[in-house]
């Protein structure tokens, strides 16, 4: 199995370019002979089958919700970015290439953020055509603004609901196409492994989860858009639902996972208020734009406001410290992600934290409301400022909101080249469930423009290229790998469901949780991830033989798959904890306490940086660590893909 | 013309088309409620000028008016009619209900449409069967209920009225009636806007105010004759 | 951190065929901070510990915009809190030893699958029959070039805020979809890009509607007050309208 990653030839600008030329093409009367998998119905999910259908191809796509328009890519908040440069302000397709590559920590492939940089455009033409209602200035334009780190306001934005605005587009697109018969669609239906035929992804299992049963799908190629795997760590912004277990299959089959140790944290959430708590909320990063924020100086300050001696607005001026404006004053409040959320830890660390259980900042909108108008202010946040009432019962025109990062995104995912193909060949990969295009940290609304450019744009075009190399329907599930892999399956529902153990699903996935954030969560060390290894290994073995699912294996059976996904969740923590054991840097979302800037380093002290920055090393670990399954609980196999800088020149990541 | 009974057929099976006959015949028959008020109000006016009213009606273009207008108003009714009830029919099927009760905005009224409907419907046969076939009393005897005005024969409709609602059971049924519709208008008023696509939320409150208007209006206007014929204020 | 004692009285389904009845249930230390779902999550553990079998319902996101949380709180969709979700509805807004009826949303078109959890693939169907703007993948002139005036932007998003939940036909009195079906039309219908399948979307998601077996608005506005993106029945106004006229020009093109 080769780690290459087919990048084009060709100076920069010209790679997709040339790719499109040089890619193979299938003619239309053939097209129609080719049955393509896709799994997960999010914005690149959908807009891939979709597209795929309306190229001609046969199209079977899966969810496991009630309807493909819930997947999570609805609830992104912010905005999606595209190179338009309708507000003139020096913004091109270079630019947002280099910005998200710097964004990315320098650890992303170049010539996919480039492609990503220059689809974006037509990702925004796309959108609008069918009717996805982004805002207005009143000449009738497009509006824009600037989000996530970014210096030119290149951000796309319907409200707070981009997500949901781009992913009906992309489910109203894709239900056309059911209507049209070009794609059948599967909801309520979860893939639950890959089939391999001869070395090529051929098909699927799946469970029924309103019957139970499972059964076969074979095709020429599989897509695989699942999403991230965040709810490794129990508590995220994620959907419930939202799992792995699509990637960590695949894994197991022989693709390569790559940098799982990626994992962004968002520094906007609502804190945690108790241990029965399911899921975290998060509040747009949009709102880092007109709101401040701060910590007590002093820890007597935090101390007396969590036990509610004091109050926000009883801190004086000068003993709030605008940590952010202090640090970074050329990005202040709109500091990368991964530097304010580090940032927070940090304040809380020192014991300055302000939420009752001492874990949360302040995000101050005070000033704004004085210079603006509270009006002003509910016209521009008036839905978020709504909705952080409704869950901390607080009302932030008059108390600051409290905020404190949970993890939100996973740049990781499975490996794949220029193509969006996987080692493993017939498997592609699309948006959040790869890799390949953010690198270390992913920039803010850049999420939504990755998955839709995977699938309207990328995908299109290049799946053809392995599909040109394969007889349409070669494989059918006739082939006997596809009654030995339904068993495998079968056998592992009949293992969970007879393991009838003491604990619920939920007790281990919490335990899960508490480590992987403990451990790999915002600052990690060496000690820390050997033992969290050790740990994980003995939580499965607990699982395994103490698990309880009530019920029955046929008909719905929501703790049966809760326990599968939790099942592979727990195999995928290990390697997610060696990846950030063996990544002996710091870079965006991975940050390595061992490896940071000090007070000593001479960056620091010619003041490119300040201590306590990531400190990467770009001699030992420019490169993608893919990692090939060799048996659970087994060191698994590193592949570098090494990774070179033709256009851009690497450089600390300053934000000074 | 075949297609044309194609559309027609296709639109009173769809919801929406079936409704939208609903709100224009229940506007006709609302319409006419007014028309029908105004000249019933004449009776305060005095005996000539009620009885003027009535021989109007009943000789405008030469006889077929009444008829071009009962043709109309029937028509309105039965689509009215049929179409709620097969309406009603397929929300019953539609739906479940609930162990507890939810409801969070809808009237009373709104609530009871069938029922007011339907009692609106044996009101309005008794009424016709009372005034117009005159059947089970004696307004058709030319010896009492005939009269010359201006110098021809004419009905006199005054008497019959008084008469008719001298009698108490008539005029209580007559008010419950009316009380019912008076419901059934004030959510079948403002729905006609609905229905037709003219509502809007710059025009809600007008409308509704105006439904209720209309509505009391309706009532006062129709309970206030029989009402003043047992107080005997029309004589 | 104060907690309530509450008595839950749940519909209990075992599957689509089978007979659904009301059990009754103790929540016993249920934190005021904690949402609707966490409360039933809580349940669901106790019940779980005990050897039961845990109660059932869809949700997802939890944030209120995946539209897959769908259960009726003493009877009303997603509460009564105006503009929420269920998960978005949180145990201080209940108070100790209250008793509170947990159902399904209730419409023959969405049939039971279990306890709480129904199917509402019709409203994906009525979707496909037109809920869309028919527009080819890479087809798309520059974003910029068709102006749209921001008032009618606004008002195409008001409707576009549709989450797809079911909160308006378990609300309604008749099971009926009209405010989903009039949101979508009217989040297409009044953008120009709209236009060119204006009245065909409008028949077809009509038709399909009719199809599913939803009932008839009557114009009381559950849906309304029961919509967790307060989207307005004026939509349902101009779906009415749209309607009209599309089927006399589909009448004229007849003849």
């Amino acid at each position: 199995m080769s780690i290459n990653a087919n990048i084009p030839e060709g100076p920069m600008a010209d790679k997709w370019t040339n790719h499109k030329m040089n890619s193979k093409l299938i003619n239309p009367a053939n097209k129609r002979k080719f049955n393509i998998i896709v799994v997960g119905s999010g914005l690149a999910g959908a807009s891939a089958a979709a597209t795929l259908s309306e190229l001609g191809y046969k199209v079977k796509c899966f969810c496991y919700q009630d309807s493909p328009r819930r997947a999570h890519s609805i609830a992104a908040q912010g905005g999606i970015n595209a190179a338009k440069n309708y507000q003139n302000d020096g913004d091109s397709v270079q630019r947002l290439f280099y910005d998200t590559v710097k964004g990315g920590d320098f650890r992303s492939r170049e010539a996919n953020v480039r492609r990503l940089a220059e689809v974006s455009v037509n990702i925004i033409d796309q959108a609008t055509a069918q009717g996805v209602p982004f805002a207005r200035e009143y000449g009738g334009l497009l509006a824009n603004r600037s989000f996530g780190g970014a210096q030119v306001s290149r951000t796309f934005y319907a409200r707070g609901q981009t997500g949901q605005q781009l992913l009906i587009g992309a489910y109203q697109a894709l239900e056309k196409e059911i209507q049209k018969g070009g794609v059948e669609m599967y909801t309520r239906t979860e893939m639950l492994d890959l089939v391999v035929v001869d070395g090529h992804a051929k098909g699927i299992v799946v469970r029924d989860m309103r019957t139970g049963k499972v059964s076969s799908y074979a095709a020429d190629t599989v897509l695989l858009a699942t999403g991230g795997y965040g709810n490794v760590f129990y508590l995220s912004t994620n959907a419930m639902g939202c799992n792995a277990s699509a990637a960590v299959k695949a894994w197991k089959r022989g693709a390569y996972f790559a940098n799982p140790c990626y994992t962004q944290i968002h520094p906007t959430c609502i804190p945690v208020s108790g241990e029965y708590q399911s899921k975290l909320t998060l509040m747009s990063e949009s709102l880092r734009n007109d709101g401040r924020i701060w910590a007590p100086k002093s820890p007597d300050d935090a101390a007396a406001i969590r036990a509610g001696k004091k109050q926000a607005s009883d801190i004086p001026e000068e003993d709030r410290d605008y940590y952010l404006e202090r640090k970074y004053p050329a990005f202040g409040n709109l500091a990368p992600r991964d530097i304010s959320s580090r940032a927070a830890k940090e304040a809380c660390d020192e014991g300055r934290g302000v939420a009752k259980t001492g874990l949360g900042v302040y995000l101050d909108f005070r000033d704004a409301i004085d210079r603006l108008g509270e009006d002003a202010i509910r016209a521009r946040y008036g839905n978020l400022f709504q909705m952080y009432e409704k869950i901390a019962g607080e009302n932030p025109y008059k108390q600051p909101m409290m905020i404190y990062p949970a993890v939100h995104y996973t740049m990781g995912g499975l490996w794949v080249d220029y193509n969006l193909m996987s080692n493993l060949p017939g498997l592609h990969v699309l948006g959040e469930a790869n890799f390949s295009d953010h690198g270390a940290n992913r920039l803010g609304a850049s999420a939504l423009m990755q998955g839709l450019a995977d699938g309207y744009f990328v995908i299109p075009t290049t799946v053809a290229n392995y599909l040109a190399t394969q007889k349409p329907g070669s494989v059918t599930t006739d082939h006997p790998e596809f009654a030995k892999v339904e068993k495998e399956v079968t056998d592992t529902i009949d293992k969970l469901m007879n393991v009838r153990g003491t604990r619920s699903v939920d007790y281990f996935h919490r335990e899960m949780g508490l480590l992987t954030w403990d451990v790999c969560g915002m600052d990690r060390r060496k000690e820390g991830l050997e033992e969290g290894i050790a740990k994980i290994k003995e939580l499965r073995a607990a699982f395994w033989d103490d698990v309880r699912i009530p019920g029955a294996a046929n008909g719905i059976n929501m703790e049966l798959e809760k326990a599968m996904r939790v099942a592979d969740f727990l195999e995928f923590a290990e390697l997610l904890y060696i990846d950030a054991l063996n990544r002996e840097e710091s870079c965006g979302g991975h940050f390595r306490g061992e490896y940071q800037f000090t007070s000593e380093s001479p960056e620091v002290i010619a003041g490119k940086t300040q201590a306590g920055e990531a400190l990467r090393d770009d001699e030992n670990f420019c490169y993608v660590a893919a990692w090939e399954f060799t048996g659970v609980g087994e060191e698994p196999t590193l592949h570098k893909e090494e990774l070179e800088y033709e256009d851009i020149k690497l450089a600390i990541r300053s934000y000074a | 013309m075949n297609s044309s009974l194609q559309f027609i057929s296709t639109f009173w099976s769809s919801s929406i088309g079936k409704k939208i006959v609903v709100a224009i015949t229940g506007l006709i028959l609302t319409l006419f409620l007014a028309g029908h008020l105004s000249g019933n109000m004449l009776i305060f006016v005095g005996e000539h000028a009620f009885n003027e009213y009535a021989y109007f009606l009943h000789h405008m273009l030469h006889g077929a008016g009444v008829w071009i207008a009962r043709i109309v108003l029937l028509t309105a009714l039965v689509l009215h009619v049929v179409g709620t009830v097969q309406l009603t029919k397929m929300n019953r099927a539609a739906g479940q209900s609930y162990n507890t009760d939810g409801t969070q905005r809808s009237s009373f009224s709104s609530k009871i449409m069938i029922w007011s409907g339907l009692t609106i419907l044996a009101f309005i046969v008794y009424h016709i069967l009372h005034y117009t076939a005159r059947v089970g009393n004696e307004f058709n005897n030319p010896e009492k209920y005939e009269i010359m005005l201006d110098g021809h024969v004419a009905h006199n409709a005054y008497k019959m009225v008084i008469d008719g609602f001298s009698w108490l059971p008539a005029s209580i049924f007559y008010i419950i009636a009316v009380t019912l519709l008076c419901s059934h208008l004030s959510h079948g008023v403002a729905s006609i806007f609905q229905t037709l696509g003219l509502r809007t939320n710059k025009t809600e409150k007008l409308i509704n105010t105006g439904a209720q208007v209309y509505s009391i209006l309706i009532w006062v206007g129709f309970v206030s004759i029989p009402v003043s014929v047992l107080l005997h204020l029309v004589k | 951190m104060s907690t309530l004692n509450l008595t839950l009285k749940i519909w209990r389904q075992a599957g689509p065929e089978a007979e659904g009845k009301i059990e009754t249930r103790k929540a016993q230390n249920i934190p005021i901070e904690a949402s609707f779902l966490e409360m039933l999550d809580i349940v669901n553990q106790q019940i779980i510990e005990t050897g039961g079998d845990p109660i059932h319902f869809d949700h997802d996101c939890r944030e209120g915009i995946c539209g897959m949380c769908s259960l009726t709180i003493n009877g009303v969709p997603h509460s009564k809190e105006v503009g929420t979700t269920t998960c978005q509805v949180h145990m201080r807004k209940f108070n100790d030893g209250d008793t509170i009826f947990i159902e399904p949303f209730r419409a023959n078109a969405f049939p039971v699958l279990k306890d709480l959890v129904t199917d509402r693939t019709a409203f994906d169907r009525i979707i496909a029959s037109g809920g869309y703007i028919d527009v080819r993948t890479g087809s798309a002139p520059d974003a910029n070039s068709v102006p749209i005036p921001k008032e009618q932007a606004d008002w195409a998003f008001d409707a576009a805020t549709c989450i797809g939940c079911g909160a308006c036909v378990a609300s309604c009195k008749n099971s009926s979809a009209m405010l989903f079906v009039s949101a979508k039309a009217a989040h297409l219908n009044s953008l120009p890009q709209g236009q060119p399948e204006k009245d065909k979307r409008v028949l077809s998601m009509v038709r399909q509607m009719d199809a599913e077996g939803f009932g008839n608005c009557t114009n009381q506005y559950e849906c309304e007050a029961a919509c967790p993106k307060l989207i307005s029945a004026d939509n349902i106004a101009k779906l009415n309208r749209d309607f009209a006229i599309a089927s006399v020009k589909e009448a004229v093109a007849m003849v």
